[in-house]
């Protein structure tokens, strides 16, 4: 997995955005560019709000960088392992690898248990497989006593915790965070937040949070505005 | 899948003890079964199997063919009546050195079972057993006795399931009943003096009796035929009373006696087979090659059908395992979206499917195997009883049986290989 260039040492960019273009096509057969990022970096171990409205290609971006979706133009490197010059399969085993997914409607597998589930995401990488530390995960999260439980027999805000222990069973370098607290009850949202800012930080593991919420974007010392890094936020069609 | 399975497994069962019943019941002691002409099967089926209407008869005379000169003699003494050259060897008794002929005289019934009216050697010289090498061998009492002080000829000896399902014991008294079990029930009784252990052989479900005894009952003597035009004479009053007094009772002689049919034992069979069936009236049958004849026409076009019937189960199965996984696909793209967003590789959720179909042919072929088998085996009393086929949980009585998982495996990839490519195929980025 490791490329000749990889560089391990703290300090280096976790994540390297250069020329980044997504277009999308459109019925009357031109393409809508989405995506247009001259440049974005984020060093490794940052914890980062990245926010932006709706329809402004958040989630586009975090597909991108986490390999699901492929950039028209660009380069990106994760970890300093260049996307772009992967096969699929190749960044799959990068994602199972490097990276850990919080969605914002959770995606629990409904037939597993939260063990289970948080057990899943560390299928499949490559030697992490651990059941010990999917039980310490949910004890962190605070689920130790609901680890046989199934999605639909935990709330909502013990759901997203799953979830946020799923993420991290891979022990990823990157976290990526889609609206994490869009569907968790006020109550709930900031013990989300801080539980994922305080494991992120004891594994040593980047976040890049997308929200829309003004009041966990100001808990962060950098936030990023899309509109701002992305100049194709004033939609134009490109003619290809 | 397992309602198809565990029918497919049962029939073949069935199948395959019926298979093995035949081939079994084809040791049955004897090379060649010598009856009058007609259906060989027919004569096979009522000399081995005791089943189906026996056909005509032999003369006790023709049966005198067999023997010695000094027996034809010592018979002749015995039982009296017409025979010409009694003293000359019968004209297949150069074949019999070292072997044996026994008679057998079928029609009648005790209760439901066939009554078989044959001589003491019957269980004397007969073996059984998958090597022919198990002689018969009785769980109380003795062999008939071709003239007892006590019943004279009127002795029977019951096979262990006669014995059992009409609740008889030795000394019990058993009237033969003519042409069916519902039929008229000889007055005369004999009476029970053996039982037999059980052989797993036709004989468990056979009531023997002395043929002495048999040839005594009513209307059991050969009727005398008109020698024009070959119709039986009409009979004279029949005054069975005192004649069926055992102390009183005498044989009847060899001109009014006749046989079912003959099991002979030879070394020279083959030889023997050409003369006999060379007379207008009698034929000879190896019963091996007759049974085996009967499981080529019969038991085979079975065996052939069964194994359609299971391909079809496992083309119906397989339908029905593609339907439902390509029905669940819908739901599960978000489940396969989240894989795939973990890490899982297209391939990863190709082999998901696939395994998945696998799982559900064979789990569903093992339920349905498991519960042919228990239903088999739940029968196995029975079915001991009725073919002396033993049947256990794990027995497996047709060989084809055995390609029924791997088949399964085979049916569940391919019936999830269309899910598995649309799993494969699923658009992550849209789908999550």
């Amino acid at each position: 997995m490791k490329p000749e260039s990889y560089d391990g040492e703290n300090g280096h960019s976790m994540l390297k955005i250069k020329g980044l273009r997504k277009s999308y096509p459109q019925p009357s057969g031109g393409r809508v560019l989405i995506l247009d990022i001259p440049q974005f970096e984020m060093p490794a171990a940052e914890q980062l709000v990245l926010r932006g409205e709706s329809g402004s290609g958040k989630t586009t971006l975090l597909q991108i960088i986490s390999g699901i979706s492929l950039a028209d133009e660009g380069s990106i490197s994760i970890d300093s392992i260049e996307l772009s010059k992967l096969s699929e399969a190749a960044r799959d085993r990068l994602r199972a690898a490097k990276i850990g997914f919080v969605f914002q409607t959770f995606n629990l597998l409904p037939a597993f248990t939260a063990l289970e589930n948080v057990r899943l995401g560390m299928t499949f990488g490559r030697g992490k497989y651990n059941l010990e530390r999917a039980r310490e995960l949910l004890n962190k999260v605070g689920l130790d006593d609901r680890m046989h439980y199934r999605p639909s027999q935990l709330s909502v805000g013990q759901q997203q915790r799953v979830a946020v222990a799923r993420a991290l069973a891979n022990q990823p370098r990157l976290l990526l965070a889609d609206e994490p607290t869009a569907n968790v009850d006020p109550a709930n949202q900031q013990k989300i937040i801080d539980l994922l800012r305080e494991v992120c930080r004891l594994e040593s593991v980047a976040l890049l949070l997308v929200t829309h919420s003004d009041l966990i974007a100001q808990q962060f010392e950098r936030v990023e505005r899309l509109d701002q890094i992305n100049i194709a936020s004033q939609p134009s069609t490109v003619t290809t | 899948m397992a309602l198809g399975v565990g029918l497919t497994v049962l029939v073949m069962s069935i199948s395959g003890i019926i298979n093995e019943s035949l081939q079994r019941n084809s040791n049955v002691g004897y090379n060649l079964i010598v009856g009058s002409k007609g259906s060989s099967t027919q004569l096979v089926f009522n000399s081995v199997y005791y089943l189906s209407k026996p056909i005509e008869t032999l003369k006790y005379s023709y049966y005198m063919e067999f023997f010695s000169g000094d027996r034809r003699q010592e018979e002749h003494a015995k039982l009296g009546g017409n025979l010409k050259d009694p003293e000359r060897p019968g004209a297949y008794a150069m074949y019999m050195r070292g072997g044996f002929a026994i008679p057998i005289l079928l029609g009648d019934y005790v209760g439901r079972f066939r009554a078989v009216a044959t001589n003491s050697s019957f269980f004397e010289l007969l073996q059984h057993g998958e090597r022919n090498d198990q002689a018969y061998a009785f769980s109380a009492g003795r062999n008939f006795q071709d003239e007892s002080e006590e019943h004279g000829f009127f002795e029977a000896v019951l096979g262990s399931e006669v014995a059992r399902e009409m609740k008889l014991g030795i000394g019990d008294k058993v009237q033969a009943s003519h042409g069916s079990d519902s039929g008229d029930v000889h007055e005369q009784e004999f009476t029970v003096v053996g039982i037999l252990k059980a052989t797993g052989t036709p004989n468990d479900r056979a009531a023997f009796i002395n043929m002495e005894g048999f040839y005594l009952l009513e209307q059991h003597a050969a009727p005398e035929r008109d020698e024009v035009s070959g119709l039986d004479k009409p009979k004279a009053p029949h005054a069975h009373s005192d004649d069926h007094e055992k102390s009183k009772a005498k044989r009847l002689p060899i001109d009014k006696r006749e046989v079912t049919a003959i099991l002979i034992r030879s070394n020279f069979a083959v030889g023997m087979q050409k003369p006999i069936n060379k007379t207008p009236f009698a034929q000879a049958v190896s019963p091996v090659s007759e049974i085996f004849g009967l499981l080529q026409i019969y038991i085979e076009p079975v065996q052939w059908a069964l194994l359609i019937l299971t391909l079809l189960v496992c083309v119906v199965s397989a339908i029905s395992i593609l339907v439902s996984i390509y029905n669940s696909m819908n739901e599960r793209t978000r489940d396969i979206a989240v894989m795939r967003a973990l890490g899982a590789s297209r391939d990863t959720v190709l082999a998901v499917i696939l395994c998945e179909a696998c799982l559900i042919a064979v789990c569903g072929g093992l339920l349905g195997w498991v519960g042919g088998h228990a239903i088999a085996a739940l029968a196995s009393p029975m079915i001991e009883g009725r073919t002396g086929v033993k049947i256990s949980f794990l027995s497996i009585h047709y060989p084809n049986e055995l390609w029924i998982i791997p088949s399964l495996v085979i049916v569940g990839i391919l019936a999830g290989l269309i899910p598995a490519l649309v799993a494969y195929r699923t658009d992550v980025s849209k789908s999550l």
